[in-house]
């Protein structure tokens, strides 16, 4: 890889942030790594990231949500991925491969938080091409 | 009869006639409902009207297309959620399949609507959101019962028992890969964020443990003399270990009565909460004051501390159930988020009040103010 692709991440738990930001940074990705909402909008607002990974539920229960609307608003080619611990626990689940839900939600992947580092690094680069 | 007024937001003018066609003369029964709702249909062709009539109207139930000529339905819905309306929103949306996206509506917020609709579609998925906000409103009413509670349990608490867990097996995953390498030492923060996540693990099981001890109803068999001055002592004692570690000073004085009539759980439910906050949340060598004071008609429980205080917003959210203040001060403080939500439930069981006073950055005090006739009531069972 001679780009070094920028990761935006956005986790309000301070553990699983630090934990997926150094193991993606071990696999060669700048990581920009934030813990609210509002810092988010801070990094969106300064900067384009090559690629978004938020949790859905920080300030708000829908911070993921709006976060991926306005990231998309403003660059609409970053891709962003949906990463949420709600859906086992609440009988919630997303599913973006429909297209009733890829309307709304505006992210281009739904990840169960849990899922290991490899398969998060994996599903990365499927959505960077690279 | 009972009226819920529903806005649809579309800028198709077939839609919204068809809406108020339909849903004109359609009324919804509900076993638990004491009556029947009807419902009465508002029109908008674009959001900035929506929120024009949103802010006047204040209607029940918002139906909303998400393609609209000026701004679109999701920030029609980002405003609404904002100003933190009672109002369930459904967007309407030209898919199909609903199934999956009904399910991600949450606590009466999101519902989706397929576009095209057969009006049978649009009377269920009206039935349905009404249902939903009825169920909310009563619960909401019967917040003080705990059945809310116990429906809130159910989603948030395995979230918050298992993000520290999911943190933990995070670390320890590390440690068995040898991620960070070879030598321990590479991992003493690992380990230290790990005893940190036990240890809120361990003070979110506590609060649960109290939670389950305030049933929402008074158990006279419980009721004794209380030593307020000996439940004071005790509260000081249980969080010394920390105090002393903070270098926290404490004042204590109970003035005026020597013992209520009440369950002792309950006041040392209050007392170790406050107690303990006021030192979590205090700066190191600070104060803690706690003073007790009787009249004839009231008593008053008074824990003021020297600490980081909040702001107005935050204390707002302050008696929530699992609200956390979240800020750069309190990130590296654990707490579950339910202590002052178990206070509130337990002063709303002796019908007092708390109030509290906060500056940022310069301390909060909490006052418990209890009705002694209402302790005497207790007591005689009236």
């Amino acid at each position: 890889m001679n780009k070094i692709y920028t990761v935006l991440l956005a986790d309000d738990d301070p553990d699983y942030l630090f934990q997926v930001a150094f193991y993606l940074r071990k696999a060669g990705f700048e990581v920009m790594a934030v813990e609210s909402q509002a810092e988010a909008e801070q990094v969106i607002a300064k900067m384009k990231p090559d690629i978004a990974v938020f949790d859905l539920m920080m300030e708000s229960d829908d911070s993921g949500f709006i976060l991926c609307y306005k990231i998309k608003r403003k660059y609409p080619e970053v891709p962003v991925v949906l990463a949420t611990a709600v859906s086992r626990e609440t009988g919630i689940t997303f599913g973006l491969s429909g297209g009733q839900d890829r309307e709304w939600i505006r992210a281009d992947l739904y990840l169960e938080k849990g899922v290991r580092p490899e398969q998060l690094e994996l599903e990365l680069r499927k959505l960077l091409k690279i | 009869m009972a009226q819920l007024k529903i806005l649809v937001v579309d800028d198709e003018p077939g839609i919204r006639s068809g809406v108020s066609r339909i849903l004109g003369n359609f009324h919804v029964t509900y076993p638990f409902m004491d009556e029947d709702y009807t419902f009465n249909i508002m029109e908008a062709a674009t959001g900035e009207e929506g929120i024009e009539i949103i802010d006047r109207e204040m209607p029940d139930i918002l139906l909303l297309d998400n393609k609209l000529p000026g701004i679109q339905g999701v920030e029609v819905l980002e405003y609404v959620r904002k100003k933190n309306y009672d109002i369930v929103v459904a967007m309407i949306t030209s898919y199909a399949s609903i199934d999956v996206a009904v399910k991600a509506h949450n606590d009466g917020a999101i519902d989706f609507i397929p576009k095209p609709f057969t009006p049978q579609e649009l009377k269920s998925s009206i039935e349905q959101i009404t249902k939903q906000q009825y169920l909310r409103r009563i619960t909401h009413k019967l917040k003080v019962e705990g059945r809310k509670v116990r429906f809130q349990f159910l989603s948030v608490l395995s979230h918050e028992l298992k993000a520290p867990l999911n943190a933990i097996e995070g670390y320890l995953r590390m440690m068995q890969e040898r991620q960070m390498g070879d030598s321990l030492d590479e991992y003493a923060s690992a380990i230290e964020r790990s005893l940190q996540r036990i240890e809120s693990m361990r003070n979110l099981i506590m609060d649960l443990l109290d939670f389950t001890k305030v049933n929402f109803e008074r158990q006279m068999e419980k009721m004794q003399n209380v030593n307020l001055k000996e439940l004071v002592s005790m509260a000081v004692v249980t969080v010394s270990p920390y105090a002393i570690h903070k270098e926290i000073h404490f004042e204590t004085s109970v003035n005026g009565c020597e013992t209520i009539w009440a369950d002792p759980n309950d006041f040392e439910i209050i007392l170790n909460n406050l107690v303990s906050n006021a030192v979590k949340y205090n700066k190191p060598g600070g104060t803690v004051t706690v003073s007790v004071d009787c009249s004839e008609n009231e008593f008053t429980i008074r824990v003021a501390d020297t600490g980081i205080g909040m702001n107005s917003e935050e204390r707002d959210m302050l008696f929530e159930e699992f609200s956390r203040i979240r800020n750069d001060k309190t990130r590296n403080i654990s707490g579950s988020g339910l202590g002052l939500s178990i206070v509130k439930k337990v002063v709303d069981l002796y019908h007092g009040v708390i109030n509290v006073e906060s500056s940022p950055d310069r301390g909060s005090a909490f006052s418990v103010i209890i009705p002694r006739s209402q302790v005497s009531n207790l007591k005689t069972g009236i």
